[in-house]
């Protein structure tokens, strides 16, 4: 269970937004909506514990997340604007790192994504949605009882509607195995029932 | 461990990858070092007189090329972001820094000690006491260079703010590194001006990479 409480985030002088709350069960799904520069990517760092909040809490399972920030980044994949994909290693090579951090296999990854047959391709050479693919074959790495929240920055910039559908299937699987996703978008999502929180 | 292991591999994957940029910075340290002899002329003694400085002081100035994109290039492509979530503290993500910031550009200056020493008319018996010299002297500046890599990071100017940062910080170090090899210049044992060094590379090995970790913390 993750729930906001009063929620406050500040970038340079300016409030983005203030007083924001929610809950989300295991299996829940929560999309954010808004206008450009409405807050959505800073929700989602400050869900992910890289930007601290002005106010409020956030806790997960009724502990406050900041008493264990480590604790609270390994239950957590977080997909932002950039792919974090280096170009010159290979796409083999990239996964690599977060399958030892980690744990799972990195090619039943690739697979996942529909990547295997560019896996020893430098990262250079892909294309934008190829990229994209690549920074979300790390969700599917490990099953969703060791990584429950899934933080998602519009997910599905530059992918193909295959592509799409196999991130619907990741989504489908991850939440049926008792994950949660929060994603911020301008598009839709494979998210049949998830809730909106319009900022 | 496994994390710390994991994020030092891909470093030096890295830089296996870009070897341009170790090149670079050995080519940068041979030439510093030829400098000296067109601009003090050719006299061998006024040249070994001033050899022990002259070698530190180009060391340090060519591992500090690197350090503005330590962490400059994982966060512009987001690797950071995911580095920061990896579950791996802080301090140990800046410790795997500075030790693959010295594997990479620290260690192979040695391989060029002595082809800069003999430019320098450093007589031979003291070379390896300017390789211990060094090795440990571009150690403490790869331990201070990422805590102010990750202190500046995001700061405009940065790359400019690095040196005048770190270069007052490593004073300590390029007395003791050029005091052990003038020591063994003039024939005496450079032991006691090592273990300095060493002391001073034990007091920043937990200092700088907590340093650096907190600043990394939060943006």
């Amino acid at each position: 269970m993750l729930e906001a409480e009063d929620l406050a985030c500040l970038r340079g002088e300016r409030a983005v937004f203030a007083g924001l709350g929610f809950r989300l069960a295991p299996g829940g799904a929560l999309l954010l909506t808004g206008a450009n520069g409405a807050g959505k990517s800073s929700l989602l760092r400050l869900l992910a514990g890289l930007l601290a909040p002005a106010a409020g809490r956030l806790l997960w399972a009724g502990e406050d997340v900041q008493a264990d920030r480590a604790a609270h980044a390994r239950r957590l994949r977080y997909v932002g604007h950039a792919d974090a994909a280096k170009p010159a290693l290979t796409l083999r090579e990239n996964l690599a790192l977060y399958a030892r951090l980690w744990g799972g296999d990195a090619a039943a990854a690739l697979a996942a994504l529909d990547l295997a047959p560019l896996a020893e391709l430098p990262a250079r050479v892909l294309s934008a949605g190829q990229r994209r693919r690549l920074a979300l074959a790390r969700l599917a790495l490990v099953p969703a009882a060791t990584a429950p929240l899934w933080l998602l920055d519009e997910p599905t910039v530059g992918l193909d509607a295959a592509s799409v559908g196999r991130l619907g299937a990741l989504l489908a699987a991850h939440r049926a195995g008792g994950g949660m996703v929060v994603a911020a978008t301008h598009l839709p999502l494979p998210l049949p029932g998830a809730g909106t929180l319009a900022l | 461990m496994r994390p710390f292991l994991a994020v030092l591999a891909r470093e030096l994957r890295l830089a296996l990858r870009h070897p341009a940029d170790t090149l670079a910075a050995v080519l940068f340290f041979v030439l510093v070092a030829a400098l000296f002899p067109f601009g003090i002329g050719p006299s061998p003694e006024a040249l070994a007189r001033l050899a022990p400085g002259a070698l530190v002081a180009a060391a340090l100035l060519a591992a500090l090329l690197p350090l503005d994109r330590l962490f400059g290039a994982d966060a512009e492509d987001g690797s950071l972001d995911q580095l920061r979530l990896s579950g791996l503290p802080g301090a140990g993500l800046a410790a795997a820094k500075a030790l693959g910031h010295w594997l990479t550009t620290g260690a192979p200056l040695l391989a060029a000690v002595p082809a800069a020493a003999a430019l320098l008319n450093l007589p031979v018996a003291a070379w390896g006491a300017a390789a211990a010299a060094l090795g440990l002297a571009t150690g403490v500046l790869s331990l201070l260079g990422t805590a102010a890599a990750a202190l500046t990071l995001g700061a405009r100017r940065g790359g400019v703010l690095l040196p005048l940062l770190v270069l007052p910080l490593s004073i300590p170090a390029v007395i003791f590194g050029a005091a052990a090899i003038e020591a063994a210049a003039s024939g005496l044992s450079p032991r006691p001006f090592l273990l300095l060094l060493l002391a001073l590379l034990a007091l920043l090995l937990p200092v700088a990479p907590i340093a650096g970790g907190a600043a990394l913390r939060e943006e």
